[in-house]
């Protein structure tokens, strides 16, 4: 594989708090996706959340605090930021800037980080110029072929407006069947804490989204936000269907996919 | 100021509407058609993105100006025979049109679609002087037959289904069951006429007010527009102080984009520009012209963080692509104003702290922004309007205290990790019933497992899980350092 001649040699993970307690193995598996590129990965340990959740739900004093915080830890390094979430990566990128632009000392600091914020489809699409990721073991699964559909979701989509490198990435993995389900770029409902507040509505949406998901008969759902994904998973697994979600990078992931047993979380 | 206090609450509203199949079937038949009759409508355009930009930058730039375009909109249609009223709110506007209404000794009044009289609740003012009014518009038509409120901006009837309506006509005016659209439309048509015909006096709404001109434009498929702001000898027209536009160029880029965005076509079948009343020799038209400019709150909403939503020309648009709008219909939102834009407007002129339940009532999946024919950053907005509520003292106390608590440890690392250890202790203590999965969470967060699982925590963190994987590469290091 060839990528571009100014590409990046090294990254900051900023992992998110989803993916350090919930789902691990997506992070693990951007990790070995991005040093398989040969992209030294860097991982500020004092990261925490990016305060998304004060700010959706209008605690902006509280989320101000956090994308200070966040800011300090992400600057010490001049490396650009990978963020393996759609909303993440919106804040940072787009309301950072919002929350702080008063803010004489975090206001530029918070376009400068912006600046070398990218989603992780969007580093490896744009930033890296990956166009295939070939050495997946999605055909050393029990099945020859992974019908999967994928979940546009809404921060990715409409936020950063990253259409196209996701389904690149995805089109390019041997064994990998996508399957489109209907109205796909419609939201699953999740919202962060408007599916606690507004937890009639947000399960009607689900519903619809659900609907949607299992008349595509897949095996798994593929996004690249985690939080949708569990939301999505937390469906799935409530109504009993046998179907699986992961991050985008643990298609790509060139490593034995795990499978994920009961043990794993007993304690 | 009210845009109508609700009785009930907004949960019980949405608990109701969410139990009604009748209202998703109607709903998902009309928004789904729009969408796609919309998309294909924009196609059509030849450059649509750039006539939307250039219709964004005339409502920024009339807003911007709007006192100088204002003055200049009234001079124009005074000059033209017309009469220019400024109403401060509800009330005021309310009482001109009852003013009017006894100058002229009117009896009965038609009525074409107006949103602003739904906000000032002009029906009620009018009856309450014993005036016969009719809306003429066929689906305000339906909603005044059936004592309701429009539940859509420019569908006032979208809630019900043609079968619904079919019923409702057979009741009211005495046909024959049909849900036969046409056949609907033709008994309508009908007792509509003798209206029009008898009428004293007509009230429209205005899409856009011309300022170089003093032209209103008022787009419309019925033709009922055209027969309420001719027929009758009076004619009041009750429009925003927001809807202007400087020039008949400027509304020439908003009308491409105005019928197409709304019901997906290139243009309504009736576009009326009136200027002026009846002049001297003409064989038609309205003896007198009043036209009457609704502040009710909008003034103070300029200048603000939400002063965008004013850019607004009511294309409905964000209400067909909103998931929520869908799911609850207009009705539950309970203002005049539904959907996205509504829940935007609605506190914006009513106040954030008597509708701090609508800028919640959103999942912020942007879909209104994307369908925006003037690109009003709708999630942006009703973020800055949580701030507001929050400010205002309106957030439960435990998610304010949660979040407090959130930012306070989420800005201690060591503290981060005492806390997300702890909880993931817990998770998989209660998980373990629910291999991984938790079936139930305790209040306030029991609105999640109302109808999905909540997973366990990982039992190794990703930190911990990136340190040991570290670790591991050196221990591999270190052995070939060894050997070697």
């Amino acid at each position: 594989m060839t990528l571009k001649s100014d590409a990046p040699r090294r990254a900051q993970l900023f992992a998110t708090c989803l993916i350090e307690t919930l789902r691990p193995e997506a992070g693990m598996a951007v990790v070995r996706v991005l040093e398989k590129l040969g992209v030294t990965v860097e991982f500020p340990d004092a990261q925490t959340c990016c305060g998304q959740p004060a700010f959706n739900g209008g605690a902006w004093q509280d989320a101000r605090a956090m994308a200070k915080y966040t800011l300090d830890v992400l600057s010490k390094s001049k490396a650009p930021i990978v963020v393996p979430s759609g909303s993440c990566a919106d804040m940072l990128v787009h309301h950072y800037p919002e929350l702080l632009a008063s803010d004489p000392q975090y206001g530029p600091l918070a376009q400068e980080i912006s600046a070398r914020t990218y989603e992780f489809s969007q580093f490896l699409v744009d930033v890296l110029g990956v166009t295939k990721i070939s050495a997946s073991d999605v055909s050393r699964l029990t099945h020859d072929v992974l019908r999967l559909t994928y979940h546009p979701s809404c921060h990715l989509l409409r936020g950063l407006n990253i259409t196209q490198a996701p389904r690149e990435l995805l089109a390019g993995v041997e064994g990998v069947n996508m399957v489109e389900m209907p109205s796909a770029t419609e939201c699953c409902g999740f919202g962060g804490l408007f599916a606690i507040k507004m937890a009639d509505i947000s399960s009607a949406m689900l519903a619809r989204k659900l609907d949607a998901i299992e008349s595509a008969q897949v095996e798994t759902v593929v996004g690249c936000d985690v939080s949708c994904l569990l939301h999505i998973a937390g469906g799935l697994h409530r109504r009993g269907v046998n179907i699986t979600t992961k991050h985008l990078a643990e298609i790509l992931d060139p490593a034995p996919n795990i499978q994920i047993t009961e043990e794993m979380y007993l304690p | 100021m009210s845009l109508h206090s609700p009785n009930v609450t907004f949960h019980e509203r949405v608990e109701g509407a969410l139990r009604d199949e009748i209202l998703h079937t109607a709903l998902d038949r009309a928004t789904g058609r729009f969408q796609n009759l919309r998309v294909t409508a924009l196609a059509s355009l030849p450059d649509a993105e750039r006539v939307r930009d250039r219709a964004r930058l005339i409502r920024a730039h009339t807003l911007a100006h709007l006192d100088t375009y204002l003055e200049q909109f009234a001079a124009k249609v005074e000059q033209a025979g017309g009469q220019v009223h400024f109403a401060r709110d509800a009330n005021a506007l309310n009482e001109i049109v009852l003013e009017i209404a006894r100058q002229h000794k009117v009896q009965s009044v038609v009525k074409g679609k107006s949103m602003i009289s739904e906000e000032t609740e002009l029906n009620h003012a009018l009856q309450a002087e014993n005036l016969r009014v009719v809306e003429t518009d066929l689906g305000e038509y339906i909603i005044q037959l059936a004592g309701e409120t429009p539940s859509h901006i420019i569908v006032p009837a979208v809630h019900k289904t043609k079968e619904q309506i079919g019923a409702l006509l057979h009741e009211k005016i005495s046909i024959p069951y049909t849900a036969d659209p046409a056949q609907m439309t033709a008994a309508a048509r009908a007792t509509l006429r003798r209206e029009f015909l008898n009428a004293d006096m007509g009230i429209s709404g205005v899409n856009f007010g011309v300022a170089e001109t003093g032209t209103i434009c008022l787009v419309e498929n019925e033709g009922n527009g055209r027969l309420t702001t001719t027929a009758p000898r009076v004619h009041v027209a009750l429009m925003g102080i927001e809807r202007i536009v400087p020039t008949l160029d400027d509304l020439s880029v908003m009308l491409q984009v105005l019928a197409r965005s709304a019901t997906g076509q290139k243009i309504t079948v009736y576009t009326n520009l009136l200027t002026g009343a009846r002049r001297n020799g003409e064989g038609d038209g309205p003896n007198e012209l009043h036209i009457v400019l609704l502040d009710n709150g909008r003034s103070r909403v300029l200048g603000t963080e939400v002063a965008e939503i004013l850019y607004c020309i009511r294309c409905g648009a964000c209400l067909n692509a909103c998931p929520v709008y869908r799911e609850i219909g207009g009705h539950a939102y309970g203002s005049v104003y539904p959907g996205p834009v509504g829940a935007v407007l609605t506190p914006a002129l009513g106040g954030v702290a008597q509708w701090s339940d609508l800028p919640q009532a959103s999942s912020l999946c942007g879909a209104c922004r994307e369908v925006c024919p003037v690109r009003i950053d709708i999630p942006r907005m009703l973020l800055v309007e949580r701030d507001e509520a929050v400010r205002a003292g309106k957030m439960a106390w435990w998610l304010r205290l949660g979040l407090r608590v959130y930012s306070v440890t989420a800005t201690h690392p060591a503290l981060f990790r005492l806390a997300t250890t702890t909880a993931g202790w817990g998770t998989r203590a209660l998980g373990a019933f629910g291999k991984g999965w938790l079936k139930r969470l305790p209040p306030p967060l029991n609105g999640w497992t109302q109808s999905r699982d909540f997973p366990a925590f990982a039992k190794k963190s990703f930190r911990a899980q990136y340190r040991e994987s570290r670790h591991a590469e050196l221990i591999h290091l270190d052995d070939n350092a060894f050997r070697e």
